[in-house]
């Protein structure tokens, strides 16, 4: 049962942080009024959760301009993948159990 | 009361993993439609055929342009409906008509069916005429497969359906039209409808 706890991931411990983890775990990236659109959040709560992701080192951010609009998108890093499929795989098991 | 929350987190995943993926806004109805356009164009190319007194068709002639006109209407009502009645979807549905996944699908869409168009120029040029049909078949066919990973998972079986009808039209050379009927008219009916009444009726 401890096993099991510990791969439940504090990280993705938000509905708003695995939103953005399961958009990114199957699309090669992300840009942030896609993410927005979404997961129906505001500008504000998806950066201040793609930053919390993002000093985990689960996620990288990519800050480019398209023409004159500043675009920022989001990639999944191989950890945060690897993070992420264990949090599931956990959620799985803990699910089963019961 | 925790693992329900679990649950609902791990639907939540999985709708989320679709909906960045997937397109769903695609109208059955508008299927429906298509095919009905192609079976009436169908119809009026046989009647301009029977009209036809020569034993075969040239390529200059009135009844030839008269049928690629009518192939290029069909298609070019399609295409009309079917945008309209996906704007629609969408509205209804909350999804917005250009992200990601539904420029992604265009993209995936056209890439085997301008490949197709293009061949279908050159078969024109070189004057091969026989493997129009069965080429517009297959290629759209092959279209509808590349572009299902990206939209409901039906278009994936039309798109066989039309793969098999192509390759059958180029064995029975010659029944070109029926095989049309067949793929452009019936199937799109029986797969238009079989999306609308599996999505659209909710």
């Amino acid at each position: 049962m401890k096993n099991i706890i510990q791969n439940i991931n504090k990280a993705f411990d938000h509905r708003i942080r695995l939103g953005i983890m399961s958009v990114l775990m199957v699309n090669e990236s992300a840009d942030f009024s896609t993410l927005k659109e979404l997961l129906g959040v505001t500008d504000g709560n998806l950066a201040s959760h793609a930053k919390a992701l993002e000093s985990e080192n689960y996620i990288v951010v990519e800050k480019q301009f398209i023409g004159k609009k500043p675009n920022t998108s989001y990639k999944a890093t191989l950890d945060g993948r690897k993070a992420f499929q264990d949090h599931i795989n956990a959620l799985e098991k803990l699910l089963s159990k019961s | 009361m925790e693992d329900k929350n679990y649950l609902q987190d791990l639907k939540e995943i999985k709708d989320l993993m679709n909906k960045s993926t997937q397109f769903i806004s695609l109208s059955g109805l508008s299927g429906v439609l298509a095919g009905i356009y192609a079976l009436i164009g169908a119809v009026y190319v046989q009647t301009l055929l029977l009209e036809n007194t020569e034993s075969y068709i040239a390529f200059e002639s009135m009844t030839f342009k008269k049928i690629i006109a009518t192939a290029v209407i069909v298609l070019l009502a399609s295409l009309f409906t079917a945008y309209v009645m996906t704007v629609n979807k969408a509205k209804k549905v909350g999804e917005n008509m250009w992200n990601t996944s539904s420029k992604r699908l265009l993209v995936n869409f056209a890439i085997p069916l301008v490949t197709g168009g293009i061949f279908i120029l050159l078969l024109l040029r070189h004057e091969n005429y026989g493997l129009i049909a069965p080429a517009t078949l297959l290629f759209y066919g092959l279209a509808c497969v590349n572009a299902s990973k990206y939209t409901l998972r039906d278009v994936r079986y039309l798109g066989i359906s039309e793969i098999i009808l192509g390759l059958l039209a180029v064995e029975f050379s010659g029944f070109g039209l029926y095989f049309w009927i067949l793929g452009f008219g019936i199937c799109h009916i029986v797969y238009g409808a079989m999306m609308h009444f599996k999505y659209d009726r909710k």
